[in-house]
């Protein structure tokens, strides 16, 4: 067995700082999705263009820039605006919020794609029957559509969080004492890079396999209500 | 808003940008070059062939980039000594073969598996047919499987070359000086952070959306004959 000169459990307090934030960030990355997708398709023009910008930038700019964009850029740009207005603001960004802000913004706009695609993947006569029965839009959503949504947005909405889980090793750029950062911290005081990062990597791995094999769950469960031959 | 410090330090970030294409540059060519091999062994019926390849997509889609590149560069200090006797370590020890060794094999994992989709995609009629002509091995892959596997695999390919080009930013954390490097250089001298790091992502927005364009071009001329011939009818003249 490897050595690992008790830095163990430091890896794992940071895996489980890992699957915290992937969790935290999900869930905005949902959220974010969910109303993206409602801009998207929604009647209004305003909303579809903002909706329509919103992925169109976000995928078009690495992941790290915006990390370092949000973490140090927010807090001097509202000092700048508030001293030009006559005030003074002071903001102090933690890791944890920027990073989980800024990784659940981004994944809200792949999670975006996957909603609308969901959304237009429910039968139209579903909708139409149900507007039939006197549902009204909110109640239709909420009965009719959502729930069906979920089925066809998991594929997608796995791959979202495969890509997100691992995009949160970035946030150790920012300090956050996450897997990636506690592997960096552990593998300079024992000077052994190789095998910490290795390990991490591992730890990694076993976070993608445990969430490969949920989805299946989540896939099954969620398809519980169509008939297989 | 400093936008004097912006327009000083383009020239630099230019400079950076041309590292940031350089990089991305080398590592899709050679990581699809990579890739090929890899794909084929992916989906042959030898399993000393396909489980090997198997844990090494695996492992490389499994873990994040910033890992890959950590283990690359930093990990191969721990094999500073062996490294010397095999005269490796003058590579390792520069970060931008690290960066460039690390996107490389991280695409080629990647682009392999676009392709084993894309090939096991092909029809087994085409196959079967150019069996029927006699062809075999290596004659039917190159005329027949990869060609068609290529034109299949392109969408999704062109998606993993726009996240290579975004990914190469995390280079900049082994010290290289990309757009995001000198950004960040640059930015922590001046202060003006949300400045340049604006700047430093309006430059990937151009860079991004002219290779989604570029590769759109060459889907358009590479599927020439799944588009309808052009109406000659004579009607339609004037």
């Amino acid at each position: 067995m490897i050595d690992l000169q008790g830095y163990g459990w430091l890896l794992l307090k940071g895996a489980q700082l890992t699957i915290l934030v992937g969790l935290a960030s999900m869930v905005i990355a949902v959220l974010l999705g969910l109303l993206g997708s409602w801009g998207k398709l929604s009647a209004n023009r305003i909303a579809r263009m903002l909706a329509g910008t919103y992925t169109t930038v976000i995928r078009g700019i690495p992941e790290l820039v915006l990390i370092l964009l949000v973490y140090y850029g927010v807090p001097t740009l509202i000092q700048d605006l508030s001293a030009a207005a006559g005030r003074e603001i002071l903001v102090d960004l933690n890791p944890f919020t920027a990073g989980v802000g800024t990784i659940g913004f981004i994944y809200g706009a792949f999670a975006t794609e996957v909603f609308r695609g969901a959304y237009l993947a429910v039968p139209k006569g579903q909708i139409e029957a149900a507007r039939a029965m006197g549902m009204s839009t909110s109640m239709t959503f909420l009965r009719i559509t959502l729930p069906q949504m979920w089925r066809f947005a998991l594929p997608g909405l796995g791959n979202v969080w495969m890509v997100l889980i691992k995009a949160t090793a970035l946030i150790s750029v920012i300090q956050l004492p996450e897997l990636m950062r506690n592997a960096d911290i552990a593998s300079r005081a024992t000077r052994m890079p190789f095998t910490f990062y290795f390990m991490a990597s591992l730890l990694y791995l076993v976070i993608t396999i445990a969430s490969m094999m949920l989805q299946q769950k989540a896939e099954t469960w969620a398809g519980r209500g169509v008939r297989k031959d | 808003m400093a936008l004097g410090i912006i327009w000083d330090s383009l020239p630099r970030l230019l400079n950076g940008m041309l590292v940031t294409i350089q990089v991305t540059g080398i590592s899709v060519v050679i990581g699809l070059c990579l890739a090929v091999p890899l794909a084929l062994m992916r989906v042959s019926r030898n399993p000393f062939c396909r489980i090997p390849v198997y844990g090494f997509i695996f492992y490389f889609r499994g873990t994040p980039l910033l890992v890959q590149i950590f283990l690359i560069y930093y990990g191969s200090g721990q094999f500073q000594d062996a490294l010397s006797q095999l005269g490796l370590w003058t590579f390792f020890r520069e970060a931008y073969f690290c960066a460039v060794l690390s996107l490389t094999l991280n695409t080629a994992a990647y682009t392999a598996e676009i392709l084993r989709g894309a090939i096991q995609a092909v029809p087994w009629g085409e196959v079967e047919a150019a069996r029927a002509c006699g062809m075999s091995g290596l004659l039917l892959q190159r005329r027949i499987i990869l060609p068609k596997a290529f034109r299949l695999a392109w969408p999704a390919y062109t998606n993993e070359v726009v996240f290579l080009l975004q990914a190469s930013s995390l280079v900049s954390i082994i010290t290289l000086m990309d757009i995001t490097g000198v950004a960040r250089v640059i930015a922590a001298r001046t202060f003006a952070f949300y400045e340049l790091f604006i700047t430093a992502a309006l430059i990937y927005l151009v860079l991004v959306y002219g290779l989604i364009w570029v590769f759109r071009k060459i889907e358009y001329r590479i599927s020439g004959h799944l588009r309808g011939a052009p109406d000659s009818s004579p009607g339609n003249v004037l």
